[in-house]
Parts: structure tokens; sequence; C-alpha cells
């Protein structure tokens, strides 16, 4: 089995991170003194880690080995393992299992995270094991997201419901009828893309979740939060903002094929503790991964 | 976030108060914070160091002047050179080729090259009045190019027919030729979005430009966009050729630190901005708009600006004189006052006032407002001459009539004799720093509970 990390490795075989070679500069052989603190400290937020996550990573190491010699290589493996040690907890896999049917997932995000593509790969995995489930189209705003979306369920083999209309909440209502009615598993409902500070676009996350409470108390089952991993401290607030208007039960976080390590999650685990669920490295359709906390911990800290 | 540097920014004030000039180990401490402010506004690491090395240079020696802080004058330094290297004039896009001139759009995925590409063809068609062709060479993306047609459909401009099974060079000829027959004045070219590792998908961008030789080739850039910036933005200049930048979703709360990134690694102007999803949402690059947004702050220069023009400099040096000669009383304070009024109030000096936040809770808590100002002035002027000049004579009965005859309560007088105890306080700490300290002191000395 090759695991996505090696994936990543291979695609990445050039680029070298930029942390790594930032700390084999900064230390050959030194003491661990505050100025050499500093620096690291600075190479962690340059990782998109954030200043507090960078100062609390940087306190453990100095708890560790301040004033000692330290190697490049001990450095990493210090920051990886803590870094493993934090997020840990978080590396929780999605299972589509609940008390009632049909497992509704309501998927989220700003524009552009990748919701749509998402949701495609996910539909897929669950279809092949032996799952019933219907997609929705709820992204009634962007140029030929339905379309897209098409394409998707085509891919996966599963069925699509569309909106004769732009009105999301009402199309949700009656997916989710039709679903219960064929007593699907599983129905995942994309959204589309909003900037967490309109009021107005939250608003309409909000109705379209009361819209599906009205079908079943309990739903959504999971609400799924995509994030893209290029973005810098931004997605702090992302989590922060759409956690509280629709409390967020797991993230995605896509794009980690690129250069950008999405060192900004290990940020969001220290401050929220929200599951990880998956990570998304290519746009083809198996693309998607189970998040491995171990995995993401070396990827950063890789040279 | 916005809380983190404001916050930082007031603490350098707290740190710099009082000093004529700026030492090197002011602006060394001062530059401390604002880099790693601009760390997490995203700006990357070696753009940082390098931009705190010139400000650093510029700001020591550097006069502090009237009733401005130290601190309030290392920000405007910093603002002003942030302006400086996000590149000071608007360049608009450059149209000066044959037609038809061509545009290339390139960046990563999902950054919002397509909907730019509709946002440039509306804003040349309407505002520059010319005839715009749209074509999506994205084959990868789902219904990338039905999503192009429709956003032409919505702002009436051309795109190029969807011919399914095509490759992108083969559509990017078909574009030119129609461009060129129907008499096209600009052709914009949507691409797929790619990462600037993926070494197949960078070679196919390349061919393309070499076959439609784009006037412009810009690269979108998500706003969002953390520390990767420089990488992203060095990869597609030196791989592709970009002659220009573009900044989607700053309608977004990101500070956008990305821009200054991506401007210092390639040299290349920002000139679009994207403000939100529909085609008309596009706004022209403003330096100071973008640097004042990394900043995350109120805008501390058009502070200092105000306090330079409005602070009536006779009178504070009457007050200063005064000050030197014994304790703050409370005309010396009603001056102060009045000052305030002068500038726009406290509502609006709030705004302005970087590092306020940390106090806003415990400045509403205080019932400090404009009109609370209003109250303390009127309080000292129900006071005899004496009282004015000796707080200590304010007894409960005196507290009684200076609060009926300003139409207050004693609890308002007595948090103005604990203000004035608050301020004679700090007065007494400046007067070691003689009349230039004090100058430069004014207004804050107003802030309760410090
Ligand atoms: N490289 C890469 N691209 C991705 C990934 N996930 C999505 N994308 C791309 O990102 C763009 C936006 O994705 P989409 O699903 O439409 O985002 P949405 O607006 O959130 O629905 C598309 O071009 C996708 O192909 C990923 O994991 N890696
Ligand atoms: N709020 C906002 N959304 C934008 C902006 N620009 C693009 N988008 C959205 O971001 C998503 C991806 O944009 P798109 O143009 O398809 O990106 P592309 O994959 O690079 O072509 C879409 O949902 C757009 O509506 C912007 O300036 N503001
Ligand atoms: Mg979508
Ligand atoms: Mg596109």
């Amino acid at each position: 089995m090759t695991t996505w990390f090696k994936r990543l490795k291979e695609g990445l075989k050039k680029t070298s991170s930029r942390l790594s070679e930032g700390i084999t500069t900064l230390i050959t052989h030194r003491k661990l003194d505050d100025e050499m603190l500093e620096e690291l400290e600075e190479l962690l937020i340059s990782s998109d880690l954030g200043v507090a996550t960078a100062r609390d990573l940087v306190q453990k190491l100095a708890k560790k080995r301040y004033n000692q010699n330290i190697t490049p290589e001990e450095v990493r493996e210090i920051f990886a393992e803590e870094i493993e040690i934090l997020l840990n907890p978080c590396a929780l896999p999605l299972t589509p299992k609940g008390a009632s049917k049909p497992f509704v997932v309501l998927v989220l995000g700003v524009n552009g995270a990748g919701k749509t593509t998402t949701i495609g790969k996910l539909a897929k995995q669950w279809k092949d094991q032996g799952y019933q489930l219907s997609l929705v189209a709820g992204d009634t705003f962007r140029a030929a997201a339905t379309e897209q979306l098409e394409i998707w369920a085509k891919r996966a083999n599963v069925p699509l419901e569309v909106a004769p209309t732009k009105d999301a909440a009402g199309l949700v209502y009656d997916a989710l009828q039709k679903a219960q009615t064929r007593g699907d598993d599983i129905v995942m409902i994309d959204t589309a893309g909003r900037l967490h500070n309109k009021t107005l676009l939250m608003e309409e996350l909000k109705k379209i979740r009361r819209v599906i409470q009205k079908i079943d108390p309990t739903a959504p089952q999971a609400t799924l939060l995509v994030l893209d991993a290029t973005t810098g401290q931004n997605a702090l607030t992302q989590v922060k903002v759409f956690q509280e208007a629709v409390d967020v039960s797991g993230l995605i976080v896509t794009k980690l094929d690129g250069t950008a390590k999405g060192g900004v999650l290990v940020a969001i685990a220290q401050q929220t503790g929200l599951p990880i669920h998956a990570i998304g490295v290519g746009e083809a359709i198996e693309d998607l991964h189970t998040f491995s906390a171990k995995d993401f911990a070396k990827n950063l800290m890789e040279r | 976030m916005f809380d983190t540097l404001t916050g930082r920014l007031g603490s350098i004030i707290d740190r710099l108060k009082g000093r004529g000039a700026l030492t090197e180990a002011d602006v060394k401490a001062a530059l401390r914070e604002v880099r790693i402010a601009l760390l997490e506004a995203d700006v990357a690491l070696p753009v940082v160091k390098d931009f705190i090395a010139q400000v650093q240079e510029k700001a020591i020696g550097q006069e502090v002047l009237h009733s401005i802080s130290a601190g309030q004058l290392v920000v405007k330094i910093v603002h002003d050179a942030l302006v400086e290297f996000l590149g000071q004039e608007v360049v608009d896009i450059e149209l000066k080729a044959s037609p038809p001139v061509v545009i290339m759009m390139v960046g990563l995925q999902g950054s919002g090259k397509t909907s730019m590409t509709a946002k440039l063809g509306n804003y040349l068609a309407k505002k520059q009045k010319q005839k715009v062709l749209l074509a999506s060479l994205d084959i990868y993306r789902p219904a990338a190019r039905e999503q192009l047609r429709t956003l032409g459909q919505q702002c009436h401009i051309e795109t190029l027919p969807i011919l399914a099974e095509e490759k992108p060079l083969a559509i990017a000829e078909r574009a030119l030729q129609m461009a060129r027959l129907e008499g096209y004045d600009v052709l914009i070219l949507d691409t797929a979005g790619r990462l600037h590792i993926d070494q197949d998908l960078m070679n196919e961008v390349v061919a393309v430009r070499n076959l439609a030789k784009p006037t412009e080739t810009i690269l979108v850039a998500d706003a969002m966009t953390g520390q990767d910036a420089v990488v992203i933005a060095k990869e597609f200049n030196e791989k592709v050729g970009i002659t220009s930048i573009a900044l989607s979703r700053i309608d977004g709360d990101a500070r956008g630190g990305a821009a200054l990134s991506m401007r210092a690694v390639t040299g290349k102007p920002l000139k679009l901005l994207g403000t939100g999803e529909k085609p008309d949402q596009l706004e022209l690059f403003h330096p100071d708009r973008i640097a004042t947004r990394i900043l995350g702050m109120g805008d501390v220069v058009s502070l200092v600006e105000k306090a330079m023009e409005s602070v009536d400099q006779a009178e504070a040096e009457k007050l200063a004189l005064q000050m030197q000669k014994g304790a703050f009383t409370f005309e010396a304070m009603e001056s102060q006052l009045l000052q305030m009024n002068k500038m726009g109030g406290i509502s609006s000096l709030m705004g302005m006032i970087p590092g306020i936040n940390k106090f806003q809770d415990k400045i509403t808590q205080a019932g400090v407002n404009d009109s609370f100002i209003q109250r303390q002035i009127a309080m000292i002027r129900s006071m005899t001459k004496q009282e004015r000049k000796d707080a200590r004579l304010i007894n409960g009965s005196r507290k009684k009539r200076i609060a009926m005859g300003s139409g207050t309560s004693v609890q308002d007088v007595n948090k103005l004799l604990k203000q004035h105890r608050d301020m004679s306080d700090m007065m007494k700490r400046m007067q070691k720093l003689g009349k230039k300290g004090f100058l430069r002191q004014g207004l804050q000395g107003l802030m309760p509970h410090r």
C-alpha cells in the first residue's frame, strides 16, 4: 500500500520544504540559544503555523533541549513529534453510519476551496463501499456549478438532485424527502462557496440547516468544512466563524499536492480540536485520503 | 487576527512614548513587533526580513513631532514604506499592441481565474469600449468552459464556442483565429488551474504562451493565500513569465499579505482586485488600501496627519509651561478635552488609534464617549476657580453642587476626579521629559485606567 505521503514525496522530489531547508541552514551543530529559538519560531510561522502555535512548539523544544547542542535532524524530529501529538486526537476518519437514515452530509466552505470536487471523490469511495447514496446540487449560485457536480455524479455513478429554481433550501428539502422514500444510506449536499464574513450568505446557510432539521432533527449527521491548504492564517477565522454559524463537525483539507503544506491546520487543531477527516491530493477522483497525523507532521518537516 | 496586530502596535506605542528622536533601540523594538504582525498577515518570511531592514534604515533618527507618539510615527513610516513596496501608482492593463491584444490568466486551481476573466472582459468592454472575446482553455475541471460561457452571457460578452475533445493549444489557436477574423480588440484566454510543480501542465501553458504571445499574462491569486505565495509567484514568473498580478476575494477578511510577497518576489505590479463573485465586482489595485489592510489597523496615518493639523500649538505650549511650573489643573484638563473635540471627538479618534481595542471594553464600561467628554467639560465649568486649581478642595457637598450645576451625578464627578488624579500622576512622570514629552503625551493621557 502506498501511503499518500509517499505519493506526495514522489511529486515533490525537487521541491524540498522551505521549513526543512531553513532548519538546516539555521543549525549546523549549534547550541539551542534564544536567538536560534527566535529564528526557529519564524521558520514555523513561515509554514503557516501562526505565531501562537509556533511559540508553543518552540517552547516545547526549548524545554527539552535548551542550551544543548542540537542537529537539524533532531529539531525536525522533535517538531514532527510534537505536531503529531497535537494532531493525533483530530485524525478521525468519517464513517457514514448513524442511528437514522439517511446519513446527511452538508459540505461547506469558502469559494473555490474544493467542495464540489471533494463530494465527487467521497461519493465514489462510499459508492464503492456499497452504500446507496445521492448528491444534491445545492450551489445554485455559481455559473455551471450544477453541470460540474453532474459530471462528478456520473463519474461516481450516483444520482443527483438538481434545483428547478435558484432556491437552495427548497431543493434540499425536496431532495431529502425523496432520499428518505428511496431509503438512501447517505445524502451529500453541495453548497455555494461563501466567505464567512458575509452575513447574508451565512444566514442562508443556517436556513439550509434548519430545513434539513425539519426533516430529521438529528441531521445533518456531518457538517464538513472544506479548507484549501494554500490558505494562510485566515483559515483559522474561517473555521471559527463557520463553526459558530452551523456547528461544523469536521474538516477536509484540499490541495495538499501543492507546495503549501497546510501548516495552519496545526493551529486549527490546537484551538478547535475539530476532527480532520480527509485530505485532497489531486484533482482525480481517487485523490482523497484519510488524514494521518504522522504523515502530515512528517510532510511539514521532511526535506 | 485583526486584534493581535492592533494590540501589538498599541504596545509599541506604549513602550516608545516620550522620546525626542527615534533611536536605534526604539526602532528595533517596534519593528520586532511589526515583523511578527506582518508574518501573521501572511507576508512571507524572506519578504518580511527584507522589508524590515529597509524600514529600519528609514526610521532611525526621525524626529517625533507634535502630539503623536514615537510608536505612531513608526507605524506611519511602516505604512508609507509598505505603500512604496506595493508600487505607488495604479498601473492600467496594457493594451498597447496590435489587435487582437491577447491577455492570459494563469494560477492555481480555484484561485479565481475564470471569474477574473469575465470581470476583466466586462471592464474592458464597458469602461474602455473594447470589443472583447473570452476563451476558456480549461478542459480539465468539469464544466469549466460552460462556467465561462455563462459568465460571458451574464455580461453580454462573446465567448469562443465550445468544441468537445479539443486540446488547449488548439483552442487557443481557434480563439486567435476568430479574434482576428471577426475584428476583436482584445482576446482573454482563461486557462486551467495548475500547480507550479506540475511539469506537464506548466509546459502546456508555456506552449500556449508561445503561440498566443500575450501582452499581459496575469497571475490570479487568492487574497487568503498563505506563506506559499512567494513560491507560487516565483515559479509562475520563472516558468511562464507573468506581467502583472490580480488578487481575488479581497471581499473576505484575510489581511492579504500575499500581495506584498508576490509583488516583492516578482517585481510585477498588482493591477486588479476581485471584490465579489459577480462580473462587475472588480477594482483597480490601490496600494494604499492594501497597505492599510495588511497592517490591519485603523488609519493611523490620517490620525498622525490630523493631529499635526488641529492641535493648537500655542495652546499646547502654554499648557506645557504651566505644567512645568506646578500641578496639573482642571483648566489644563479642560483644554485637553477641548483639543480632543477639535480632532473629531473620541469616537473618531477611537477608530484611528491602533491598540485602542485593548481598552475598548474598559472604555465602554467606564462610559467614555463623546457625550462623556462633553459632560466632563461641563463639570469642570461648574467648578469654582479655586476648585479648578486644587482638586483637594472638592469634598462631598462640593461634588453635589458640581453635579447639579453640570447636570451630571456625583458618580460622574468621582470618575472625573479619578481620571484627573491618574492624569496628574502621569504628568508628574512626564515632567522629567520636559515640554516635548508632554506635547506628545497629550492625547494618550486621556485614556482611563491604564
Ligand atoms: N490540485 C488539487 N486541486 C484540487 C483539489 N481539490 C479540488 N481541486 C481543484 O480546485 C478547483 C476548485 O474546486 P471545486 O471543487 O470546484 O471548489 P468549490 O468551489 O469549493 O466547489 C478545481 O479546479 C478543482 O479541480 C486537490 O486536492 N488538489
Ligand atoms: N467572494 C468572491 N468570490 C470569488 C471572487 N473571485 C472568484 N470567486 C469565486 O471563487 C470560486 C472559484 O472561482 P473561479 O473563477 O472558478 O476560479 P478558477 O478555478 O481559478 O477559475 C467561484 O465560486 C467564484 O465565484 C471574488 O473576488 N470574491
Ligand atoms: Mg462548488
Ligand atoms: Mg476556471
